[in-house]
């Protein structure tokens, strides 16, 4: 995953930092900047601020509330630079403090009782998923627009632990034991839970699969 | 083993064979379950269908102040010195020098419970003031004080209230002698 998006970012000519610093591991880099090097620093912002506001985003969806956050987790990792210790990823270490961060506003947001399990459905308060009937040819309603966020709303309606897996496994392509180490379980039983997340997808998400294929028929006709 | 059985335990490792990161034993065990169950076969088709519309979901980008506001934020923190340990805490500070006001006004204030020695000559200095005082209640006394006598015959209103009662004229009397 670091080499991809180091290789985004090498094609960025607004990037400053040199392919030098961009090639250094996460660890070496965060030890330069428990050594005081302000520069690593950015660019481990670099490297990171757009994956990190995403996944937020994917798990509040909200863009301000997703920023707010990610500004939350690097200067977390800025006031902790002193204490840290290259016992794991960087990623992992970075990672788990935004789920965390990421599970506390959506619990705050629900206004809901004290006691909320991380393998609890979600709660009524998200608006009900209305899924488009097959009948109905989403292809030519749907925006796009609707389209993503009909996806997120289905990625939302998941159990706060499966909607975190997928999110990691999916869109950061993170590997399986980083992902069980984030979320504090075996690899067997990431395994099981990514299987029940996807079954879910699956399920939910039929008519826009349905519409894609019915799309990409009606192209290959023309 | 049943097929229902094989079916539970392959789709544990249907999601890592499909993202092409089962191990080879894994991968060839899938690999031959989905060639002869079609339900199974079925449904890892979907799976793969469905990852391409979660592909399509579109990424955002930070907002063009995001950098700004954090350096912002990360400015406010306060730096580590290498003296820092020394420099000490303002409400540490404070508690401090409140302390030493408070056992510098302690110091500075009379000692009334200083020995023994000291509480006895209190005690007689009291003795002293409160002795005489009964001499104030004998009535035949007062009446027969010289000092009194010497009083000159033309005196002030102020020197008449002074006079002694039985020198005073009935029409001053107290109302208890009526």
């Amino acid at each position: 995953m670091e080499h991809t998006h180091a290789l985004q970012l090498y094609g960025n000519a607004s990037v400053s930092y040199t392919v030098d610093a961009m090639i250094r591991s996460d660890v070496e880099l965060m030890l330069q900047v428990k050594a005081g090097n302000d520069e690593s620093f950015n660019v481990l912002l670099q490297k990171y601020r757009t994956p990190l506001v995403n996944f937020l985003f994917r798990m509040v969806r909200e863009k301000a509330t997703a920023e707010d956050l990610a500004q939350e987790v690097f200067l977390r990792v800025y006031r902790a630079r002193k204490q840290y210790s290259p016992s794991a990823k960087f990623t992992t270490w970075m990672f788990r403090i935004a789920t965390n961060l990421a599970l506390n506003s959506v619990r705050d947001n629900r206004h809901r009782q004290m006691d909320v399990s991380i393998d609890a459905p979600v709660e009524e308060d998200v608006a009900p998923i209305q899924l488009p009937t097959r009948e109905l040819r989403i292809d030519e309603h749907m925006i796009e627009r609707d389209r993503s966020e009909f996806i997120r709303r289905t990625i939302q309606s998941l159990p706060e632990k499966q909607r975190v897996a997928v999110l990691l496994h999916k869109y950061e392509e993170m590997d399986y034991a980083e992902i069980a180490k984030i979320l504090e379980c075996s690899e067997s039983a990431l395994k099981s839970l990514l299987f029940r997340a996807y079954e879910t997808l699956r399920v939910q998400l039929a008519p826009l699969v349905s519409a894609a294929a019915a799309q990409r028929a009606g192209e290959g006709r023309r | 083993m049943t097929t229902m059985k094989k079916c539970e335990e392959i789709s544990r490792q249907l999601i890592a064979y499909l993202d092409r990161r089962a191990d080879s034993a894994d991968r060839n065990e899938v690999e031959a379950h989905l060639a002869e169950c079609s339900a199974c076969h079925a449904r890892a088709e979907e799976f793969q269908k469905m990852w391409g519309v979660l592909d399509a979901l579109p990424a955002v980008e930070p907002s063009l102040g995001f950098d700004a506001r954090l350096q912002a934020r990360i400015a406010e923190e306060p730096r580590s010195r290498w003296f820092g340990w020394m420099v000490p805490q303002p409400r540490l500070a404070f508690a401090m020098a409140m302390l030493l006001v408070v056992s510098v006004w302690m110091g500075n204030m009379p000692n009334v419970n200083s020995g023994e020695g000291a509480t006895a000559g209190t005690e007689q200095q009291d003795f002293e003031a409160i002795k005489d005082l009964g001499v104030l209640e004998n009535y035949d006394v007062l009446s027969k004080f010289d000092a009194l006598s010497e009083v000159p015959a033309e005196s002030s209103p102020t020197d008449q209230q002074a006079k002694p009662v039985d020198q005073q004229s009935p029409d001053q009397q107290p109302a208890t002698q009526e």
